[in-house]
């Protein structure tokens, strides 16, 4: 901690290893080369593990901050994305700080400070991860600046109390600004015993977001709000065809438009730098381009080039025996999601200074250690020349996992002198999105004479999600063999099953694809929820008893069972039809945190309408209640929205749509009136949060359809017309 | 082109093509930020504002339309220190994730409630289109009421 000082003397001591285990349960190079038998054992481990933080800075005294004014910045290694993190850590740093939480400011790191995470803000695992590091920081820190303050008051330091920020001992008074003030010595003591959970005010408790203000005021928190002193601003083209390539460009009626400082050709695109944004997008708008556009592609060559079958198979899963395709008494159905879009509505952009060979960038990143690599490689300049700010996302949803573009704005600002700001246009959010890739399911089945199913397989094939992301060394999915992130949700979460397995086809498509937020479960789960809810039917049995008879014993199995009973407890669960209504349900773990759904389901006119959905999770300690809410409510609507609202389309070769409406979205009259959450602490740490909620929704809503109308719809989005 | 109009109640002249959308005028020439841009096709909402007090998108409205005309954004929408009773309810219901597109749908909210002072769920669904891809639309719909609620005690 230091008064708006970097600390002279580091102290050796560190708080916690660095991981062999990253996001997602990667593992670190170097450590994996195994057979197959081994590998599945690692996807089994990925999908319960939550990893620890991976990040570069292990020195508490590089997190805290303490103003003159007795406010502590906490230099947050995560940025925030809308997740409520920033409000969790500060709960969780005023607890074992002592400090009031209004007391606190949490800003994210950036790399000059050092303190970022080496993998991402991503996976759900901001809170999961930190928890217990930023309370041990934070204890260690309070016996710090109680050591520094018997010194200062020559009294003993086990005397002395905390709160508020405030020591007191002995009739003696001192803030914790005046004890640190002119430290010099930032060695550590050990990290003292943590606090009772009971004893906590802030943690596990409801309280509001403390950006709160910020948000409902307007303040200019965005990176589309950042700004640099005489900067410029700039608008980019790139290639509009999937696959394509610049040719050539005819840029001269655009540099004499109104405005215009330069244009520039660069690798694979150009850039338009002008006095103001309406300026460069009218210049851009005069750019005459040719592109080379190899392959034309089509929706239905992406569909035969995508397909169980087709690349490189994995076994993902395997229990008991396999079945045989068309065998006797083998049921087979066949299931499809779409190309999806992030459509976050903060575009991505950035601001970035150039100057004697240095730069600063300022953006909305999920990654801010690989932006750095980016800027740095792209300028080639060491990585200590690029400082890269954090600012707040206006979303993230895994869509700012490579934010490549950084190094876009600093090629700019080199180009012309001055600091360079530019953003996409919708157009360009739409088609050089990294997607959420297409996927192609069968899942293969086969019941006993009682009607249960004694064998499941999960089939599926997906592009890429975590191979080929900037996220990951380019080797790793060539060593893994399979895509973690494709594989979420994937597996067949039912263990009491005789016989199962999953199999994963993977194959990287001609355009991006990349993370989007719960990755592979979506899909997954829309698939296997689907097929459960058709085999309950036939044997003529009620869906959740159904899937209770699959579940095993053991812990993990437990918490998924009692998830599902208290869902359908709580929904009032019923397998009937009324009307033109009826309920549907569907559970799915992801990341070690079990959820079910019940939704109840109207159709008038063909049009499917979500009424109210009955959520059961089991996320183990909700550090704040509230804002877990507030993510289930968020997954279940994006939930609606991609399972019945949300489709891109490859069209002669480009994609589409390129707006918001034609990329119909769950709006303000799709959403359910009625959200009903309610949490289960399983085990006593904070498990991941923000993506498992999207994973029953999809399937919950098919199988109250299949009551409502007799049909099965097996493509998403689900549509009646 | 000089253009002269009220911006959050003080009036403003400014020199641009006069064809620049009021949006660019209002973040990057007066510099006011609370209006974000979304999509530049008048599709997402996040640009709302008001212009002599009906919402507008303003990243499709041509600043010469914006002459002589009172406009409100986010900054302007309480009175001083006092939050409007949208801003009161939407801090009630904690209802922003990201909030990127939280003041669009505020600005959107807050001329609603001039038309309509007591809306029905109906009325909102008709009414409030904007888009919100953390999808807040479950709290904003109780933030609604409990604005309409405010602004009714208030008056």
């Amino acid at each position: 901690m230091s008064n708006n000082t970097k600390p002279k003397n580091k102290s050796r001591r560190r708080f916690f290893l660095k991981a062999g285990l990253g996001t997602m349960g990667v593992l670190a190079l170097g450590t994996y080369v195994f057979r197959n038998p081994m590998r599945r054992k690692i996807y089994e481990l990925s999908e319960t593990l939550v990893p620890p933080y991976n990040g570069s800075g292990t020195e508490a005294n590089l997190w805290f901050e303490m103003t003159k004014e007795n406010k502590l910045i906490f230099h947050s290694p995560k940025v925030e994305m809308g997740q409520g993190t920033f409000t969790g850590f500060a709960q969780i740093v005023a607890d074992e700080l002592d400090l009031n939480i209004n007391q606190i400011i949490v800003k994210a790191a950036e790399t000059d400070t050092g303190i970022i995470d080496g993998m991402s803000t991503g996976g759900s695992l901001s809170i999961a991860s930190m928890y217990q590091p930023i309370r041990e920081m934070a204890a260690t820190m309070r016996e710090k600046i109680k050591l520094e303050a018997a010194k200062k008051l020559s009294i003993d330091a086990s005397s002395i109390k905390t709160a508020d920020g405030v020591l007191t001992a002995e009739g003696k008074i001192m803030t914790y600004a005046e004890a640190l003030a002119e430290v010099t010595d930032w060695s550590l003591p050990d990290t003292p015993e943590l606090r009772p959970f009971s004893s906590y005010k802030y943690i596990g408790k409801p309280i509001p977001r403390t950006d709160l203000k910020a948000k409902i005021v307007g303040e200019p928190i965005f990176g589309m709000d950042a700004e640099m002193p005489d900067m410029l601003h700039a608008a980019v083209i790139r290639p509009e065809h999937v696959g394509s390539s610049l040719k050539s460009a005819d840029t001269s009626v655009a540099e004499k438009m109104p405005g215009v400082v330069k244009v520039v050709q660069m690798d694979g695109w150009i850039g338009i730098i002008a006095e103001s944004f309406p300026q460069a997008l009218a210049a851009k708008n005069k750019v005459k381009v040719e592109w080379d556009i190899p392959t034309v592609w089509t929706e239905q060559s992406l569909r035969d080039y995508l397909k169980i079958g087709e690349g490189d198979k994995m076994i993902t899963q395997k229990s008991g025996a396999e079945l045989e395709e068309g065998g006797d008494g083998v049921i087979d159905l066949e299931f499809t999601s779409p190309i999806g879009a992030h459509a976050q509505i903060e575009p991505n952009g950035a601001v970035a200074h150039y100057k004697d060979g240095k730069v600063t960038v300022k953006l909305s990143t999920q990654v801010i250690g690989i932006t750095q690599k980016q800027v740095a490689e792209a300028l080639n300049i060491d990585t200590e020349n690029v400082n890269i700010i954090g600012t707040y996302l206006g979303g993230g949803f895994g869509r700012r996992l490579d934010t490549n573009h950084a190094a876009h704005a600093a090629l700019m600002s080199k180009e012309v002198g001055k600091p360079v700001k530019y953003f996409f246009t919708r157009k360009e959010e739409f088609q050089n999105d990294m997607f959420r890739p297409p996927t192609h399911h069968i899942i293969r089945g086969k019941v006993d004479n009682n009607g249960q199913l004694e064998a499941l397989e999960h089939h599926y094939a997906s592009g890429d999600v975590a191979i080929n992301a900037a996220l990951f060394p380019p080797v790793a999915g060539t060593v893994l063999g399979t895509d973690v992130g494709a594989m979420r949700g994937g597996n067949i979460m039912y263990k009491n099953l005789p016989n199962y397995r999953a199999v994963q086809w993977h194959r990287t498509l001609p355009f991006a694809t990349s993370f989007w937020r719960s990755l592979g479960l979506l899909a997954n789960t829309f698939a296997i929820e689907s097929f459960i809810d058709e085999m309950a039917l036939k044997a003529g049995k009620n869906p959740v008893e159904y899937r209770l008879a699959m579940l095993g014993d053991d812990e993990n199995q437990q918490r998924i069972r009692k998830v599902i009973e208290e869902c359908a407890s709580k929904a009032n669960y019923n397998d009937k039809v009324s009307g033109n209504k009826a309920m549907g349900f569907a559970a799915s773990i992801d990341a070690g945190s079990p959820c079910a759904q019940v939704v109840e389901v109207s159709i008038i006119d063909n049009e499917i309408k979500v009424e109210k959905v009955t959520c059961v999770m089991d996320c183990g300690l909700a550090v704040n209640p509230d804002q877990v809410r507030a993510q289930c409510e968020g997954s279940i609507i994006m939930g609606i929205s991609a399972a019945v609202h949300e489709k891109m389309t490859i069209k002669d070769g480009r994609l589409f749509p390129i707006i918001y409406g034609p990329y119909d979205m769950a709006l303000m009259r799709n959403s359910p009136k009625e959200i009903d959450v309610h949490l289960i602490q399983g085990v006593d740490v904070p498990l991941p949060v923000g993506e498992p909620p999207l994973g029953p929704i999809g399937a919950a809503i098919g199988n109250a359809i299949r009551r409502i109308t007799g049909k099965r719809l097996t493509d998403l989005p689900m549509t009646l017309a | 082109m000089k253009i002269t109009f009220n911006i959050n109640g003080k009036s403003q002249s400014v020199d641009v093509d006069e064809h620049t959308p009021l949006l660019w005028v209002v973040r990057d020439v007066l510099n006011l930020k609370g209006t974000k841009f979304g999509c530049g096709k008048a599709a997402c909402g996040a640009c709302t504002l008001h212009v002599d007090g009906e919402a507008v998108r303003s990243c499709s409205y041509p600043i010469k339309f914006a002459e002589g005309k009172e406009v409100t954004t986010i900054e302007g929408l309480g009175e001083g220190d006092n939050l409007h009773p949208v801003q009161q309810a939407w801090m009630e219901e904690i209802v922003p994730q990201c909030g990127y597109c939280q003041p669009g749908f505020m600005m959107a909210t807050a001329a609603l409630l001039e038309k309509i002072p007591n809306p029905t769920d109906e009325d909102i669904d008709n009414n409030i289109v904007n888009i919100c891809r953390c999808a807040t639309y479950y709290r904003m719909r109780k933030a609604i009421h409990r604005a309409a609620e405010i602004k009714g005690t208030n008056s």
